[in-house]
């Protein structure tokens, strides 16, 4: 076993870093790493449209991403969101069919619906004690049959009025990440503040402990549920805004599901529930675009770049776990020679501190 | 401490005459038809501590969780403040003011303290958790307990065991509860650390909150309490005022028997022979400097504090942590252990202090943990031990409904027995045992006891870590006592506990059984170090 690697004592006590400041550095680093390869093919990574294309890229996923984040905080999964945003574009593309005056009427049946899939996901999930991970992938394949039966291709038609949403921005900042980033400011209010985001936390964390507490343990993993299918309708909306029509097969071929669990646990929460935050999800889904980005300025064979992805996964979470293990304190070094090591053993017991240390 | 004691105690016996806050009389239970519980009651009086003891099995779980609202009483009848209660819900009990410290830590590692001491009652204000009032609200409590080294935002991950223990009283505390329920709240802790936990129960008990408080640990039991129920086989033996009871007497109430009936002596025609396991000058990044050789035939016992590197010591002869430096012989031969496979072949057995994460794969069967071992690592051999195994397993009396039923079904000494057996079958030389009995009964602890004797007999080398000090003095030929990462003594068999303690503490230091510098360490002070000490069985 190495030796563990030198952190802050604070009363002779262990302290992690939080984990958001750690995506935080992380998202840093790639930053630099990226804006310098842009450069030696003799681009500016910090132009107003190269930084517009990867805010840009952050919104959707950033969508799915947030919901995703409550439901893996309550030791849930979600699998079914791809088919929510095919279903979304669908719906809304449809009820919209060109006429601006049928927009409120289409995103609310859209917050609806999907609404309604969170739910029986959620109660699946709590009431029939089926595993989430199964669950939603049951009722993605529902959603699935129902996209392949209905809809043999795109459409519906998004009003120019709604379009907007996906197409401007405010400087080099798309409307669409704005909305995604007061999303995530609520989802991390939520969290904080409200008890049933506390109680996210205490049943994804341990359902045992929540539930001798007296809190309702199906509650907030329902709740999660409905946010995250809500959050991913909001994704398929967005969608439908930038194609102009609804598409049955958005979803699957944008690989939301895999790609949100990916920049959640990229973003500090554990996979088990009961740790994470909205913007380590945030720096998660940005660390994406970003590399995503630097690959595409590039021109990267399409082939590499999921290399490459795939590689920033595991070696984040490979880090996060190294990190995560508690490792008990060296109290001596591995050298084969002890310098302290006395030869007379009558030496006093090295000072009090190590006491302390031996107590921890 | 014990000038002081019956004094405390004279003083405290008003406190008996008053109005009772809870009157538990008659309760019964069973479980599919098995009684559990019958016609067991307590009285308890605002400020008494309460001493609930018995064997595992006696009932005093099963006591307390219906207190607690856990389970439902079949029968009888619970007082709280002069009504009748019948609580369904833990919480349900807690609001009314009886709050349970259960045994296994209800906390949130990733979530502060204050969010766990509020967990299910945050406050709000204007519809949003308060914050501030949450956090201001965990640090009047614990200011209240004379606690000032907790913080109120500090993850409770961050905690030691015995600060996360003050958590779950701090949690039984924010609801105004007037009793207060303990499950071996000292199960966990360091003995330096009971200390800290005798001094909140008897600053609650001024307070005038009462404690019902469950303990294996008798001396604690006559340290803290007024008064004591004995409970054996789910009835009442007695219940009454401490100062009446010593602890011969109460271990007889418990299990009909005195102490010293509990350690086999070691078998006839035992023969400790040549040393099995040398070490000479061993050390890595937790134990440094330990000398030690173990003998054939021989069981050394090994003392000292949670956290003196007696669990690193085993787990570096097995080569979990392998040493990085000194000499390791096994039967005279130069060994590097540097895995637990290489262990096992060399025919090195590591029962493991944590039985349920180390131990046991909780929902395979009794068969498939027993063979563990020897399918992965001698693999030639399973069929010869898979026939052996039904006799391995009736010769270490593990009750059960087959060696087919899932481990997480059994009980603890049950457990540790399938431990035992999966060690048995690979016919191990040299056995490393990490605190054997923690957690079973007395009964499975003399089948573990004359397990040991047995393998003695039979020219196997023992080494037993335990915290339990008449446990260490009842087994060990030798007694070696590890301080801060080094063997501060080896002591004779039969060392007396305050030697032990001594050793243990850093303040003795002896080798090879005779004190050899003792000038350079300060005096130890005798009477703080033996209120740690443990009388317990």
């Amino acid at each position: 076993m190495s030796a563990a690697t030198a952190t802050s004592v604070r009363r002779g006590r262990r302290r992690r870093l939080d984990s958001s400041l750690i995506v935080g550095i992380a998202l840093v680093g790639v930053i630099i790493i990226g804006a310098i390869l842009v450069a030696s093919v003799g681009r500016n990574f910090f132009s107003a449209g190269n930084i517009r294309d990867i805010l840009t890229g952050m919104s959707v996923l950033g969508f799915v991403a947030i919901g995703q984040t409550l439901v893996i905080l309550c030791a849930s999964l979600d699998l079914s969101v791809p088919y929510v945003i095919s279903l979304s574009s669908l719906i809304a593309a449809d009820l919209m069919a060109g006429n601006p005056a049928n927009i409120p009427i289409a995103v609310l049946a859209v917050l609806v619906v999907s609404a309604l899939i969170g739910l029986a996901n959620g109660l699946i999930v709590t009431k029939l004690k089926v595993n989430g991970f199964i669950a939603t992938l049951g009722t993605g394949l529902i959603i699935k049959g129902y996209l392949d039966t209905n809809y043999k291709g795109t459409s519906g038609e998004v009003p120019w009025e709604f379009q907007l949403i996906g197409a401007t921005g405010i400087g080099p900042v798309p409307v669409s990440t704005l909305i995604m980033l007061v999303v995530a400011l609520a989802g991390a209010f939520f969290l904080a503040r409200t008890r049933t985001g506390n109680h996210m936390f205490a049943v994804g964390g341990d359902e045992q402990v929540a539930r001798l507490s007296g809190i309702r343990t199906a509650r907030p993993v329902i709740i999660a549920h409905v946010l995250c299918s809500i959050t991913a309708a909001l994704a398929g909306l967005l969608l439908a805004s930038r194609l102009g029509v609804g598409s049955p097969t958005v979803g699957v071929q944008g690989g939301y599901d895999l790609l949100s669990i990916a920049a959640v646990v990229l973003g500090g929460t554990l996979l088990m529930g009961g740790r994470g935050s909205i913007w380590g999800t945030i720096g998660g889904v940005a660390i994406f675009a970003v590399v995503d980005n630097v690959m595409s300025v590039m021109q990267v064979n399409p082939f590499l770049k999921d290399v490459v992805r795939g590689v920033v996964i595991v070696a984040a979470v490979a880090v996060y776990t190294s990190r995560s293990l508690d490792r008990r304190r060296p109290r001596f070094g591995t050298g084969a020679a002890e310098p302290d090591r006395p030869d007379d053993r009558s030496a006093p017991p090295p000072a009090a501190a190590r006491e302390k240390e031996a107590s921890a | 401490m014990t000038a002081e004691q019956p004094q405390a105690r004279a003083d405290r016996s008003a406190v008996l005459d008053g109005e009772p806050v809870l009157v538990a009389t008659g309760l019964e239970k069973s479980f599919f038809g098995v009684t559990v519980l019958r016609g067991v009651g307590l009285t308890l009086h605002p400020g008494e501590v309460h001493g609930l003891v018995g064997e595992n099995g006696a009932g005093k779980s099963t006591f307390m969780k219906i207190l607690a609202g856990v389970y439902e009483r079949d029968a009888g009848s619970i007082t709280l403040g002069g009504s009748e209660v019948a609580f369904t819900h833990p919480v349900q009990a807690a609001h009314a003011g009886l709050a349970t410290v259960f045994q296994e830590f209800n906390l949130l590692p990733e979530r502060t303290v204050a969010q766990n001491v509020f967990l299910g009652r945050e406050p709000k204000r204007h519809g949003l958790v308060d914050r501030k009032a949450m956090l201001a609200e965990t640090r009047a409590l614990l200011a209240d307990l004379g606690i000032d080294t907790i913080e109120a935002d500090a993850p409770v991950r961050t905690l030691t065991v015995a600060e996360q223990q003050i958590v779950e009283i701090v949690k039984a505390l924010s609801v105004d509860a007037r009793v207060i329920q303990m499950d071996e709240p000292t199960a966990a802790l360091a003995d330096h650390e009971v200390e800290l936990l005798y001094t909140i129960v008897r600053r609650l008990s001024e307070r005038g909150v009462a404690i019902v408080y469950v303990s294996h640990r008798l001396k604690e039991i006559f340290d803290l309490c007024d008064t004591i129920t004995v409970l054996k086989d789910g009835a009442l033996v007695s219940s009454g005022p401490a100062a009446e009871l010593d602890t011969d007497e109460l271990v007889r109430r418990m299990v009909g028997r005195p102490i010293s009936a509990y350690f086999p002596a070691a078998e006839a025609d035992t023969v400790v022979g040549e040393p099995r396991l040398e070490l000479r000058g061993v050390g890595n990044a937790y134990v440094d400097g330990v000398d030690l050789d173990l003998r054939a035939g021989e069981i050394v016992g090994i003392a000292g504090l949670q956290g003196s590197g007696r669990t690193e010591l085993v787990e570096a002869l097995f080569g979990i942590a392998p040493f990085t430096r000194g000499e390791l012989r096994l039967d005279g031969r130069p060994v590097h252990m540097t895995s637990a496979r290489q262990a096992v072949k060399a025919g090195i057995a590591l029962i493991t202090e944590d039985r349920k994460a180390q131990g046991l794969a909780l929902n395979q069967s009794i068969g498939d943990n027993a063979l563990l071992v020897i399918r992965s690592v001698f693999a030639r051999r399973t069929g010869q031990a898979r026939r052996e195994l039904p006799g391995v397993l009736s010769s270490l009396e593990v009750s059960s409904r087959g060696i087919d039923q899932e481990v997480q079904y059994l009980s603890g000494g049950n457990q540790q027995k399938v431990v035992l057996a999966k060690w048995l079958a690979t016919k191990p030389k040299v056995v490393l045992l990490d605190e054997p009995t923690r957690g079973i009964d007395v009964g499975a602890k003399v089948a573990v006891y004359t397990l040991m004797r047995r393998l003695a007999k039979e020219g196997v080398a023992i080494l037993m870590i335990s915290s339990e000090l008449p446990e260490v003095i009842g087994m060990s030929d030798r007694i070696v006592v590890m301080h801060d990462g080094r063997a501060s003594a080896e002591l004779p068999a039969r060392s007396d506990e305050a030697t032990i303690l001594s050793a243990a503490t850093g303040t003795l230091r002896v080798g090879g059984a005779k004190v050899v510098g003792t000038a350079d360490a300060p005096g130890p002070d005798p009477v703080s170090d033996a209120s740690n000490e443990e009388a317990g069985r």
